[in-house]
């Protein structure tokens, strides 16, 4: 990142948007009624939404190459295959 | 030769980042799978469990405590990032300041832990005691107990190396090793801090928001 120093960082307004998503999740499992499915797919989108804008913008990802996003992007890849992998674990009849 | 050859070669940047921040997305890229390990377990274990306490719905903290330790950490990334921003404008005082603003919200969050985790164990320890062969209706939730303190517990061993990590950067910024020109270590050190914060992002999710599983 110090290598785009000049860049015009937006870092207070994600830092209000976070806010926002925070408190988003806090009223949709309390206050918005929806069913069980509906609510960890309404959580697990603003959770993704709150990690990829950290990534993006405050470890500078958004400003980096395309090398270090391989770097960054390559465990992620590993982290979908291990939930595949114990997801029968989980779901199955105990 | 060798040390002429060194004054007129440029310094060594391969890939237009620093070999340092190869190494700490590499390091961070390991550590969030040892992350994902314990998630995984979190995730299989909570599902086939019949029992399980439900942190969100304590009477005594609810969701109150861990989404304001959520909106510290929030707040705690936007000072990291304005402490490198003011180093970057070669502002050594408000790099201490945020640096210093970081280190607080790191050992505040700390403190709330430590609070929240008094309470639980007291509350384990209650429920353990109740637990008799006549009545199994108050099982000490033993597959909660070994994921809930694991995952927030390593999470929280994170934030304490993270206070000393930033604690070291705020030492060498005082002794003025960084200026506009050369201060990759404040960045890494935001990586890292940033990490830390990502992960709590999807730790609260996971442990204090999602739904139980159907009976």
């Amino acid at each position: 990142m110090s290598e785009n120093a000049q860049v015009s960082h937006p870092y207070y307004r994600i830092f209000g948007i976070l806010t926002v998503l925070t408190i988003a999740e806090i009223l949709w499992v309390f206050v918005v009624p929806h069913s069980r499915m509906m609510l960890a797919m309404g959580l697990g989108l603003l959770a993704a939404a709150k990690a990829a804008l950290v990534g993006l913008y405050y470890m500078h990802l958004k400003y980096e190459g395309k090398l270090l996003w391989l770097v960054a992007l390559f465990p992620l890849t590993l982290v979908i295959v291990m939930i595949a992998g114990f997801l029968p674990d989980a779901i199955a009849p105990y | 030769m060798t040390e002429t050859m060194a004054a007129t070669l440029p310094a060594r940047k391969p890939y237009s980042f620093t070999n340092g921040k190869l190494a700490m997305w590499l390091f961070l890229g390991s550590d969030a799978m040892g992350f994902m390990g314990l998630i995984g377990a979190y995730i299989v274990l909570r599902i086939t469990s019949p029992d399980w306490m439900n942190p969100k719905l304590d009477p005594g903290f609810g969701i109150n405590l861990t989404g304001f330790m959520t909106f510290l950490l929030i707040v705690s990334s936007v000072t990291m990032v304005t402490a490198l921003a003011k180093i970057e404008k070669g502002d050594r005082k408000g790099l201490l300041f945020w640096l210093g603003m970081t280190i607080l919200g790191g050992l505040t969050f700390l403190g709330l832990q430590a609070y929240e985790w008094t309470h639980f164990i007291h509350q384990i320890g209650d429920l353990a005691t109740a637990y008799t062969a006549e009545n199994k209706a108050a099982a000490p939730f033993t597959n909660y107990q070994a994921t809930f303190f694991s995952l927030t517990g390593f999470h929280g061993l994170h934030v304490s190396i993270g206070v000393v990590y930033l604690s070291c950067i705020w030492v060498r910024a005082w002794q003025g090793a960084y200026t506009a020109e050369n201060h990759s270590p404040v960045e890494l050190v935001g990586l890292y801090w940033h990490f830390v914060d990502l992960v709590w992002i999807v730790l609260f999710t996971i442990i204090y928001l999602l739904p139980e599983p159907p009976a």
